[in-house]
């Protein structure tokens, strides 16, 4: 037993070690914005990340907890009252950690950093830290609150019950909305980094039988022994890395596997929806336990690796690009930044988690604040750690990788003459000695930044274990990318599928049914539709299709959070608790205003990499003059339907958001006036098994 | 450390659900002693497929 001596010194030391942290987070994010010399050790970011994330989930997200939700500890949780042994289950905290981890965590923050890279190291990184700590893990752990305390209903049952019924209309359509553009994306990403590349493609398309061949051995050799399946899986990945290098060294096999986007796009698209219909055992689940085994482990060896190497980042702090002339994406870093990282800083999708299977798994309220805040930060130092792997890179050599060939040229000299002129010094000669190095034909207008972060990645690895490994390491990096993309490419076509049944089970009965095959086929085919359209029409677009589908996607992504923030603030007014509204309701006003700009400009900017209109237009006048190649007429009005028709669709999807938030204020208003709103749906708890909370508080 | 090791690997055993087969069996005996429990590849089974009936994977 400690005295109260002893007690009143560890308060004081423990104030003061968090006020050297304070200092010493300062300090070093101070050092990052100061910094303008060459390059900056990436230590600089880690340090800052560290001291930035530790304060928010001592203090903030703490206070969170405690006056803003009053968490109650001893309160009965969904998964103790409702305990089934199934989906209700009280679990540790650290399981439930783990679980919701594996959940959210997906290729988002590895890609959004990558390609916001374009503006320099310093705006992406702040953005992640101060999005994640006030922002992305705050929305996490409300929802994931707010949720537990109603039975762990879903984000869209919440809206109906606390908001009405145009609230939950709106986040079931955002939902829908946001999974289609998602998985055409993230499948643009996966062709981009197979394109003519024998090596790449084989070893991805390896990953297919190795989860089959898995989930036989899960299923009929040895039932439900994860880890053993599991460790076998990932050994014969690592063999399809080698067996890939083997067959592009091959003169006839490398040939089946030197495809071209469109061929690989199709591949992609049947791959969805073969998944989408076998059942789960077959493919999907055991591709997700390698993907998680693989994202775990490459996310621990990544961080080691640079904490180890230290790398200096060579990308400058900012660069001219935040004026809107960036080579990856149009737009200035005024909103442009804020929806290009999404998943990383703030992700509305994390909201569906959290109201999924999470709260269903919570033991006591007193985890919630470790699941939900504590999730989010660890998925936000992934993103810290993708942009160190980019902007280490030479500047020129980041551009070469990242910029489609529709912007700085189409041959290797146009290439770099362009980024040269930028001021980022490259040479073909250096461009082609690299392509040598990874095992590749070449890394030119590789767009979608799953090939920069593995040479990011290859390097940082390769400098621990000699640069003979490059190769090798870089389709690591790309398989690992790949598995984790079409995880996600499988799991959402599946939910999108049920989507589509359950609107189709209010036409025809018959169609909801999720076993009956007729209706399986036909909804997944309508999924699958949905969003092979998009992945097609970007490949076939010659300035990379990732320009335009990243920010549709980051447009979706902060909508659903939009809609989360607003639901939580909602029910904030409703409890009576307005002071603290702020909480919620202030990342919900900076979403508000960063989507609404970024949609304004999308839909009226005069220049042709911004605006739709502006883009479809030229396009149109260009084929009308006939001024284009013959190729590119023969795509030209594929091209102009898909920007017009990008534009109704990020239009609808901001509707949405402020019919959703007209609706938060509307109650919110009513709230002030003493009108009667819809009932709070939080649970009741019988006083019985809520018996240590009476003892505790009484 | 014994100790130590031994709840790290029941840890482990948790996250990867491995572990989750012996948890039914418990749940299965203390409250639906009547009823034969289902076996280890029907309940692997049966848990895929309610696993992937929802959202359950993000960006």
């Amino acid at each position: 037993m400690s005295t109260p001596v002893q007690q009143v010194s560890n308060h004081v030391i423990k104030k003061f070690l968090w006020g050297l942290v304070a200092v010493v987070g300062a300090c070093a994010i101070g050092g990052i914005a100061l910094q303008r010399g060459e390059s900056i050790n990436a230590m600089w970011i880690v340090v800052a990340a560290i001291c930035v994330y530790s304060l928010g989930f001592r203090f903030y997200s703490a206070w969170i907890a405690a006056r803003v939700l009053s968490v109650d500890p001893a309160r009965a949780t969904p998964a103790t009252r409702l305990n089934n042994g199934r989906d209700f289950v009280p679990t540790h905290r650290w399981i439930v950690f783990g679980h919701h981890f594996a959940a959210i965590a997906g290729p988002g923050p590895l890609v959004g950093p990558t390609l916001a890279a374009q503006f320099g190291y310093l705006p992406g990184t702040l953005w992640i830290l101060v999005g994640a700590v006030l922002g992305g893990c705050v929305q996490d752990m409300v929802i994931l609150f707010l949720s537990t305390r109603r039975n762990g209903r879903s984000l869209g049952q919440m809206a109906r019950d606390e908001l009405g019924p145009v609230g939950g209309y709106a986040a079931i359509a955002g939902t829908l909305m946001i999974m289609v553009i998602l998985i055409a994306v993230l499948g643009l990403v996966v062709v981009n980094a197979m394109k003519h590349s024998p090596w790449a493609t084989a070893t991805v398309a390896a990953t297919i039988p190795i989860a089959i061949l898995m989930g036989f051995y899960l299923r009929n050799i040895r039932p439900g022994r994860v880890l053993e399946g599991s460790l076998i899986g990932v050994a014969l990945l690592l063999f399809g890395v080698f067996g890939g290098g083997w067959i592009d060294g091959h003169p006839l096999l490398r040939t089946w596997f030197d495809l071209d986007g469109p061929a690989l796009a199709r591949c992609v698209i049947a791959y969805g929806f073969i998944a989408a219909v076998l059942p789960v055992w077959v493919l999907l689940a055991p591709r997700d336990y390698l993907s998680t085994f693989l994202k775990l482990g490459v996310v621990v060896l990544l961080a080691i690796a640079v904490i180890l190497m230290q790398p200096d980042l060579k990308m400058p702090a900012v660069t001219q690009f935040v004026d809107g002339t960036g080579p990856i994406f149009g737009g200035k870093m005024f909103p442009f930044l804020f929806i290009t990282i999404a998943c990383g800083a703030i992700s509305g999708f994390h909201a569906l988690i959290s109201s999924g299977t999470t709260p269903k798994l919570i033991s006591t309220e007193a985890d919630i604040r470790m699941v939900g805040y504590g999730s989010m930060v660890l998925e936000s130092s992934v993103a810290v750690i993708a942009m160190i792997a980019a902007t280490l890179l030479d500047p020129g050599v980041f551009f070469a990788i990242n910029s489609a060939p529709g912007f700085v040229g189409a041959t290797a000299d146009a290439a770099v003459t362009t980024i040269t002129n930028w001021g980022f010094p490259v040479t073909a000669e250096q461009m082609h000695a690299l392509a040598k190095e990874m095992g590749e034909a070449t890394l030119f207008g590789r767009t979608g930044g799953a090939p920069s972060l593995a040479v990011g990645m290859a390097s940082i690895f390769a400098s621990v274990t000699g640069q003979g490994l490059l190769a090798l390491w870089y389709h690591f990096a790309i398989m690992f990318e790949a598995v984790f993309i079409l995880t996600t490419i499988d799991a959402g076509t599946r939910v999108g599928r049920f989507m589509v049944q359950d609107a189709l089970g209010h036409l025809w009965k018959r169609a909801g049914e999720t076993s009956w095959y007729p209706s399986v086929l036909l909804s997944s085919a309508l999924a699958v539709a949905g969003w092979g359209y998009f992945l097609y029409i970007g490949v076939i677009d010659p300035n990379g299709g990732i320009n335009i589908l990243w920010p549709l996607f980051g447009i979706a992504n902060q909508l659903l959070a939009g809609i989360a923030l607003s639901v939580a603030t909602g029910i904030l007014v409703k409890q009576g608790r307005l002071r603290f509204a702020w909480v919620t309701g202030a990342p919900l006003a900076w979403l508000a205003i960063v989507t609404t700009t970024a949609t304004w400009q999308k839909v009226v900017s005069p220049d042709v990499r911004i605006g739709f209109f502006a883009a479809a237009d030229q396009l149109a006048e260009k084929l009308a003059a006939g001024t284009l190649s013959a190729q590119q007429a023969a795509v030209a009005p594929q091209l102009i339907f898909n920007q017009r028709l990008d534009a109704a669709i990020i239009l609808i999807l901001t509707t949405l958001l402020w019919i959703v938030i007209a609706d938060m204020v509307r109650t919110c208003w009513r709230v002030a006036n003493d009108l009667p709103v819809l009932p709070t749906s939080e649970v009741v708890v019988p006083p019985a098994s809520n018996l240590t909370s009476t003892m505790e508080s009484g | 450390m014994r100790a130590r090791l031994r709840s790290l690997w029941q840890l482990v055993r948790e996250l990867s659900t491995d572990a989750a087969y012996e948890r039914y069996l418990a749940h299965h005996a203390a409250r639906h002693s009547e009823s034969t429990p289902l076996n280890r590849r029907d309940f692997y089974l049966r848990e895929q497929q309610r696993k992937w009936s929802g959202v359950n994977r993000c960006c």
